[in-house]
């Protein structure tokens, strides 16, 4: 099933998307030509630290970007949707249905004066014909799905009698209720317990594999990423600095920065006292980028070009490609060296 | 909750008793009597009158006669209004304040809340600072201003509205306004700032996510998370508004409860003294004990204990 699904149409294509908030200090670009596509029922991590673009990016597609947040170039489509035209009410149509979303922290994204069940149904009157039993009928189905016991009992409770990883649970079961092509995850097991962790993130997997949408794992945590995604974009200072598939990144990171948060990664068979190894060094201020790679002022391998000018992208592959000039030199120095050979013969 | 209820109704009765005593004493150090007067009363009439009253008595033993009394329902003769009791004078003036001061109630509800949503919502612009202002000068300007303003020029100049007396739906509409022009703008500021609280909370753009519409969300999801500190507020509020205002009242010659409270301590007309306080008191005790039942609604993680 989930293999038929996996097609090669394309669900999500985003080109040269450029986001800027526009605040009382100046203009903070958020996002500068993060271009990405999709496939449907692909699962896409996007990891970066605070501040990157990593929600900004997928909050885009639903129309979500707060104020005064504004797209100010590049195209998304979605599903046959042209996201930069649309209207607030066509986003109404498309939110909660085609594509969906799960917060980070269940325990303040559910409305803790409504019960659960008035939530879930909620959506589903909202974007189908099922009346009241319907809607009833089909949320207690949900909380099935999503493991939740004693479905018609949870229903009539408040989101604060019940437990962060049975919250975030219903926010699952709100999000998949119309059966959306995309589902967007904005580090849904950061305000949870590790073990509860897992159980979030196997019983996306799972629901994946029946449902076949496909999903965006936004998180900083690379452990996630690892075990769930297809393919991973890494972002740094609103650009996507490396993006591949799962194995290019762990297996052959080309970028600094990507090096760099594999390395911090804690490992199991680390000997005693070894410490960890951090990125030294702050993000970059959002409203003065720097005029070369914004990753420059904390990259070890950093260049005088580098400072001054952005470097381009080199594909490694039909999927992998880094922005750093490192790599450039690399290929330079390859083609040259191909050429030298070559002259020597 | 029937516990929670009980232990309200035994703190309430302790409340009144304490208001009561408080009452009773101070107005006992306070200066004159209620027989002082321009007109020079001979000490024998004089005297007639205080034992015919008991107020000859020590003030130990008045003080227990009267609490003796007033829990058999009974808070005397006033001392002002010959032969009318305490009670009748509250029963036949309440009802009209009530009128007045429910209408009020309902209009600075019905006007104070979508404002304060309005003004919320619609942060930083122009009707968010048009209605600031407005709600200011609502705070700000007396109630005895607002009435001779309006009685000025609807009443005297326009000649659109009647300026004395409540017998006709239009008489009510000068008095109402006066009434409600302070806690419409207190809701509206209130209700504002709880509502700013609100929107930037995660359910709000869950809702957003859902696709719901801005006014669903609004209204829906936001409004009874807000509501809350207009609800506090209204407890007070609704019994001070009901039992009337001294000012309105005077102004458009409304024959209402407001005037009787000052009326009683210009007079120390002690019995309607002690009457009106411990009926403020008891009718803001039970409105304090309904705002506690309404949080329980509105908020399901509220539990009386």
């Amino acid at each position: 099933m989930a293999e038929n699904t996996k097609n090669e149409k394309i669900l999500v294509d985003i080109q040269h998307e450029r986001l800027s908030f526009f605040t009382p200090a100046g203009e903070v670009k958020a996002l500068n030509d993060v271009s990405f596509k999709m496939k449907e029922g692909e699962v896409l991590g996007i990891v970066g630290e605070s501040g990157s673009g990593k929600s900004v990016t997928a909050y885009s597609l639903m129309g979500l970007t707060a104020y005064p947040g504004r797209l100010i170039g590049g195209t998304i489509d979605f599903n046959g949707h042209r996201i930069n035209d649309m209207t607030e009410a066509e986003f109404r149509e498309i939110r909660g249905n085609e594509v969906s979303i799960i917060f980070q922290d269940p325990m303040t994204s559910l409305n803790p004066v409504y019960t659960v069940g008035n939530q879930i149904e909620e959506v589903i009157k909202l974007h189908t014909d099922k009346n009241k039993e319907e809607a009833r009928a089909r949320a207690i189905e949900l909380l099935t799905l999503v493991g939740i016991n004693e479905p018609e009992k949870r229903l009539k409770q408040y989101p604060h009698e019940l437990s962060g990883g049975m919250r975030q649970r219903v926010m699952i079961a709100i999000a998949l209720a119309c059966e959306p092509k995309l589902l967007i995850a904005d580090e849904p097991t950061t305000a949870l317990d590790v073990t509860i962790q897992a159980q979030i993130l196997e019983l996306m997997m799972e629901l994946r594999e029946k449902l076949g949408m496909a999903i965006i794992m936004i998180t900083h945590d690379l452990g996630i990423v690892a075990s769930m995604c297809e393919k991973i974009a890494v972002m740094y200072a609103g650009r996507i600095v490396e993006y591949g598939t799962t194995d290019d990144i762990f297996y052959n990171p080309k970028h600094e920065y990507t090096k760099g948060l594999i390395k911090s990664i804690p490992r199991l068979d680390a000997k005693d006292h070894e410490r960890l190894v951090p990125i030294e060094g702050t993000p970059v201020d959002m409203l003065n980028p720097p005029a070369g790679c914004p990753f420059a002022p904390r990259c070890d391998s950093c260049m005088k070009i580098c400072l001054r000018e952005m470097p381009p992208v080199t594909y490694f592959n039909d999927v992998h490609y880094t922005q750093c000039w490192l790599n450039q030199k690399a290929e330079a120095e390859a083609a040259a060296k191909a050429g030298k050979e070559e002259a020597d013969e | 909750m029937a516990k929670y209820l009980l232990k309200r109704v035994l703190l309430a009765l302790v409340t009144i008793w304490a208001v009561a005593t408080i009452t009773f004493v101070l107005m006992n150090m306070v200066p004159g009597g209620p027989f002082l007067s321009e007109k020079a009363i001979s000490p024998a009439a004089t005297a007639a009158l205080e034992a015919k009253y008991g107020l000859d008595k020590p003030f130990s033993e008045r003080y227990i006669t009267y609490l003796k009394d007033a829990c058999h329902g009974d808070f005397g003769l006033s001392l002002k209004q010959r032969g009318r009791t305490v009670t009748s004078i509250i029963t036949t003036k309440f009802p009209v304040s009530a009128r007045v001061g429910g209408v009020a109630v309902l209009v600075s509800l019905l006007l104070g809340v979508p404002l304060g949503v309005v003004a919320a919502y619609k942060r930083g612009t122009a009707v968010d600072s048009t209605l600031s202002v407005l709600a200011t000068l609502g705070i700000a300007v007396p109630s005895f201003v607002i009435c001779t303003v309006l009685m000025y020029f609807f009443g005297v100049k326009l000649g659109w509205l009647p300026t004395l007396g409540l017998t006709t739906p239009k008489h009510y509409i000068m008095p109402v306004f006066a009434l409600a022009a302070y806690p419409t703008s207190y809701i509206t500021r209130l209700m504002r700032s709880s509502m700013l609280d609100v929107l930037g909370q995660d359910y709000m753009r869950t809702a957003r996510a859902k696709g719901l519409s801005q006014k669903v969300s609004l209204f829906k999801h936001a409004l009874r998370n807000a509501i809350l500190p207009v609800i506090t507020y209204l407890g007070p509020m609704i019994a001070y508004t009901l039992v009337g205002s001294f000012i309105v009242e005077k102004i458009f010659t409304i024959p209402g409860l407001g005037g009787e409270f000052i009326k009683a301590i210009n007079g120390r007309d002690y019995t309607m003294i002690m009457g009106t306080t411990i009926f403020l008191a008891v009718f803001m005790v039970i409105m304090l004990l309904i705002v506690d039942i309404i949080y329980t609604i509105v908020d399901p993680r509220i539990k009386l204990k």
